[in-house]
């Protein structure tokens, strides 16, 4: 992973509430992530692991309550500053190669020499010869490389994941741990709901369990963090 | 400074696309084309006819076609999120818009220009005289079209029946454009061909407001 310099930042959730008509996807959440921590969101289906996500995101505006960045620890509303993001989908073009993707949202980000980042990521993911190639002839794993290489475009302070092994096959749930390894022990905030996977959750640092929009049980050590990263990986 | 550049970046994608693909630039002229063959086989118009109802039977063309091509403009970006990944990309929403309505204006300015020529053959009238004017009005009322259809199309793109929704919203918002158009272009479809300024003084006002709604709301149109 390209060293970077890059401020440390945490997320604080104060009283989050979102509902879709009457339907609460989160209720009255509240935590506070630390820079640096490495952070699992366990539960099923439908618990809010998502939006609590795309809130963090700022993609999700909260019904009520307030989402705060602690960056080089001044607290700051508003727009999460550097956030790599990857969701369920892939966020990429179908249509464009991988390397226009890339090269898209790093002119966008104003990253600058945009044609070398682009390439530095496209060889990180294992991408580089297949640069040229339309986005739409990928299988779903080699979608997933371009979606994680264009959320580590702007070398991001905090990583959001929703999922993020979905599609990836062993070699490539491996090489992603490796990233994710680089990228925490660099300092990086990780916030990442996982389904299914083990290798990935054993880098986390803390796990937090949601059920039916709440959080239940917020963990770092011992029995009860196992349970809960067992429940991820469920 | 920041908007233009995103705003450029943006509209390069757009392009290369669109160009790439060609699905909404050949759907939308097939379309235009057979509308202008069905009305001509319909109404059979002589050439004093076609002066005066020619322009209407244009732009309501050219609306259909619009409603055809808008359509995908939102709902494109979301089979992959790419809308969020645009939104976490771009210092201002905004810039998305810009680059959405600049594209749909120069695709629609690009079908009437291709057809602008079969329609003067097929109704047997004269547009070279004013054709500089035309052109004017073409780029008026297209970007008029495109302000507010991509601002619906983002509406739209999020409702749960979005492929009625735009047509059903579209058409009646478009209503006070197609009576300007087709009246500053019947003005120039005539025998004297003339400018009736108060109908282009109309399409510019239209433009500027939807612009400036658009500026003020972009943001709140692309949430979740």
């Amino acid at each position: 992973m390209t060293p970077t310099v890059f401020s440390p930042t945490g997320i604080r959730f104060e009283n989050i509430d979102k509902r879709y008509g009457g339907l609460y996807a989160l209720r009255r959440v509240s935590l506070e992530i630390s820079a640096g921590e490495c952070v699992v969101f366990a539960g099923r289906n439908g618990s809010g692991k998502t939006t609590l996500l795309r809130i963090a995101a700022c993609l999700v505006r909260p019904s009520s309550g307030r989402v705060s960045f602690l960056d080089s620890g001044k607290e700051r509303d508003g727009t999460l500053p550097r956030a790599g993001f990857v969701a369920h989908a892939t966020m990429v073009y179908d249509e464009l190669t991988a390397e226009e993707n890339l090269l898209l949202f790093a002119r966008l980000q104003g990253i600058a020499e945009p044609a070398a980042r682009a390439e530095a990521l496209l060889r990180e993911v294992g991408l580089l010869e297949r640069r040229s190639s339309l986005v739409r002839t990928f299988s779903r794993g080699m979608r997933q490389r371009v979606a994680i290489a264009r959320a580590l475009l702007n070398q991001p302070a905090v990583v959001l994941l929703d999922e993020p092994t979905t599609g990836l096959d062993p070699q490539g749930a491996h090489w992603f741990a490796e990233t994710l390894r680089h990228l925490r022990d660099s300092g990086r905030t990780i916030v990442m709901s996982l389904h299914g996977e083990s290798e990935v959750s054993t880098l986390a640092t803390r796990a937090i369990q949601l059920d039916a929009g709440a959080v239940v049980a917020d963990t770092r050590t011992g029995a009860n963090f196992r349970s809960v990263l067992a429940f991820a990986n469920a | 400074m920041a908007l233009l550049s995103n705003t450029t970046v943006l509209l390069g994608k757009e392009l290369r696309t669109e160009f790439r693909s060609r699905e909404l630039l050949t759907t939308t002229t097939v379309f235009v084309l057979i509308v202008m063959v069905l009305f001509s086989f319909s109404f059979d118009p002589t050439s004093e006819e076609s002066r005066r109802f020619g322009a209407g039977l244009l732009w309501l063309a050219f609306l259909f076609a619009a409603s055809l091509m808008l359509q995908s403009c939102f709902l494109r970006e979301q089979t992959s999120d790419t809308l969020s990944a645009l939104r976490l990309s771009v210092s201002d929403p905004f810039a998305i818009f810009l680059a959405k309505l600049a594209a749909n204006t120069l695709f629609l300015l690009l079908t009437e220009l291709l057809l602008l020529p079969v329609f003067a053959v097929m109704y047997n009238v004269a547009v070279l005289p004013a054709l500089h004017w035309l052109v004017l009005v073409f780029f008026l009322g297209s970007l008029g079209v495109s302000i507010a259809g991509t601002a619906l199309s983002a509406i739209s793109a999020q409702a749960r029946m979005r492929e009625l929704l735009l047509p059903l919203l579209l058409l009646p918002l478009l209503t006070p454009i197609l009576v300007a158009s087709t009246e500053v272009t019947a003005a120039l479809f005539d025998r004297s061909p003339y400018v009736q300024w108060k109908g282009v003084g109309f399409l510019a006002v239209f433009d500027l407001a939807f612009l400036t709604i658009l500026w003020l709301l972009g943001e709140y149109l692309v949430e979740e």
